[in-house]
């Protein structure tokens, strides 16, 4: 199955209309998937019993919207008897014995898990370098990176081998990857998403989000897993909209924001170019525009970075090869078997984050690092809100470049991290965030980040809907995709 | 700046060996990060309260009653080594390290 061209409520027509079955639905989706991974390892595992799955959903009958419709999981979602990695050597052999809750509701839809796809190593990176498992390589140029951390959701999404996929965006891990590889991804409010069965990176910034080529599919799919869990105590109670049949792509009168921090002299003028176009697309449709200012910006990436490695490296001590995952070999004590199966078992940029981590939490360095962050996480937040008490949405780049050729960052972290500057205020500040195809520079893809008030995802779909109505960027067909028109 | 001596204590603390090699890169590339992270100083934020916790922090309740989720068995599909149902590991206490 080539789903460049396919929609979820299209394909829900031909199961529906007996055009055709989700068993061979299914069938034709591994084969797309064996023939395209060979160029783009967009996946970890990829699921053989799908096919007795959809087989079950057919002679149950096709019912919703997402029924008998394959859709890929990041390896850090947990799926019962389905091989779960984070795409990390200390958990090379997992196999869950429970699904997450984003999971099963999907599956209760009646959706397919038809694989776990390729990440950096416990979601620490914006590359999908740092996967144990190997690079996951760019449907518009394999030489570049899909970006990260959700980089083969995003690739697999981008390339048609599936219609839809879930991430998780704990800095920008859904938007950055999102934005490189030309699809619509969507970050929403902390706690709208259960996170129950996604393996924790950083627990307060952590959230579970979508990716596909169509708005509207991303709005299905988030209504469909979205709302409370009594399995996680952070997930909201509020009622969950039917984004999908709300959507509104009606512009007039609409109040954008665009901080002028985030047109940063380092920024790529190729993609300013890109952004601006799309900007001027919402003035053109009745929005209002206006500049404000965010002058905490300059320092979100240090409160980032402080606060998700303080919180990996508390995460992270389950990591101990006593229960589960990979156990060192020869050792002889206790103390050696956590030690060497954590050195052996971490790949170096977790390692960084866990050591990064821990040098913010130990004694003497805590008030002038983690508190200190958290105080100014605490005035970020309340630039951001200031903004959205004036304004529905705030508009920018999802990023300051395009995709980067591979091995280009991965030897300088620093760089590295400075990739999610425009991703993360959205994280820190617990706000719905989403990347919209906005144009390519270069011929490489280019997003516009849409921000809303805490819980208003609707406002997000809408607007994305309008650029999309306006550009039809799915129509593009990624350039290092073999064989398409 | 973070010095060695630093950095091997921070790797004591959170249960990692470093190479010698790595131990330099280390030291350079915290070094690095941590410089970045200084310019947090340069906020004032006298009088503001840190965010620690994300989203509606109310405590949750529920009944003080046992649920029954994953069977012994399952849960140890994945232990990596065990004898008589429990899980095996190497000496916690070195001889005459109880006494």
């Amino acid at each position: 199955m080539n789903y460049l061209n396919e929609t979820i409520d299209s394909l829900h027509k031909k199961l529906a209309d007996k055009e055709l079955t989700s068993k061979e639905l299914t069938e034709q989706t591994l084969a797309g998937i064996k023939e395209k991974d060979e160029d783009i390892s967009a996946f970890i595992t990829v699921n053989d019993a799908a096919t007795d799955v959809a087989k079950k959903v057919d002679t149950e009958g096709i019912k919703g919207n997402l029924s008998g419709i394959p859709i890929a999981f990041k390896d850090n979602i947990v799926s019962n008897g389905i091989k779960t990695t984070a795409a990390s050597k200390i958990l090379y052999n997992f196999m869950p014995v429970y699904s997450a809750t984003v999971l099963e509701k999907l599956e209760s839809a009646g959706a397919i898990n038809i694989g776990k796809t390729n990440m950096d190593e416990f979601a620490m990176g914006s590359s999908t370098e740092t996967s144990f498992f190997g690079n996951t390589h760019n449907p518009w140029n394999l030489d570049y990176v899909p970006g990260g951390s959700s980089g083969g959701s995003a690739a697999a999404v981008a390339s048609g081998e599936v219609v839809a996929a879930l991430g998780t965006d704990t800095g920008g891990s859904i938007r950055q990857p999102a934005a490189f590889n030309g699809i619509f991804g969507i970050k929403p409010t902390y706690g709208r998403v259960s996170r129950w069965g996604v393996i924790a990176f950083s627990s307060s910034l952590d959230q579970v989000g979508v990716m596909s080529k169509r708005v509207e599919d991303s709005a299905t799919v988030l209504s469909t897993m979205a709302g409370h869990d009594y399995h996680d105590s952070t997930s909201s109670e509020k009622e969950v909209p039917d984004y999908r049949a709300n959507l509104d792509k009606d512009m007039s009168g609409v109040k954008i924001a665009i901080p002028k921090e985030f047109w940063h002299e380092g920024a790529d003028p190729e993609v300013i170019k890109q952004v601006n176009a799309a900007i001027d697309v919402y003035k053109k449709l009745g929005a209002t525009v206006e500049e404000v200012s965010l002058p905490t910006l300059k320092h979100a990436v240090e409160v980032y970075y402080v606060l998700a490695s303080s919180e990996a490296s508390s995460n992270l001590q389950r990591y101990d090869g006593v229960r589960y995952g990979f156990r060192a070999k020869d050792v002889k004590n206790i103390k050696d078997l956590f030690v060497n199966s954590r050195s052996e078992g971490f790949g170096d940029e977790v390692k960084r984050r866990i050591m990064l981590g821990t040098f913010a939490l130990s004694a003497g360095s805590y008030d002038a690092y983690f508190k200190k962050a958290a105080q100014v996480r605490t005035i970020f937040i309340q630039e951001m809100t200031k903004v959205l008490d004036k304004y529905d949405l705030i508009m920018g780049p999802s990023t300051t470049s395009a995709a980067f050729k591979i091995g280009a960052k991965i030897d300088d972290p620093l760089a590295m991290y400075m990739n999610d500057i425009l991703t993360i205020p959205a994280n820190l500040a617990g706000l719905p965030a989403a990347s919209v195809p906005a144009g390519l520079a270069n011929g490489m893809p280019v997003g516009l980040q849409i921000m809303a008030k805490p819980f208003n995802e609707q406002a997000i779909f809408n607007a994305a809907y309008a650029l999309q109505e306006e550009n039809k960027f799915y129509e593009k067909i990624p350039t290092a995709l073999k064989g398409e028109d | 700046m973070i010095s060695k001596e630093e950095i091997l204590h921070v790797a004591e603390l959170a249960n990692l060996k470093l190479k010698d090699d790595e131990v330099d890169s280390f030291v350079s590339q915290l070094g690095k990060i941590v410089n970045m992270e200084d310019k947090l100083a340069s906020v004032d934020t006298t009088g503001i309260e840190p965010t620690y916790n994300m989203g509606d922090t109310s405590t949750t309740f529920r009944e003080d009653k046992g649920i029954h989720t994953q069977t012994r068995e399952q849960m140890f599909e994945n232990v990596p080594e065990s004898e008589d149902n429990l899980i095996k590991v190497p000496t916690i206490v070195a001889k005459g390290e109880d006494e």
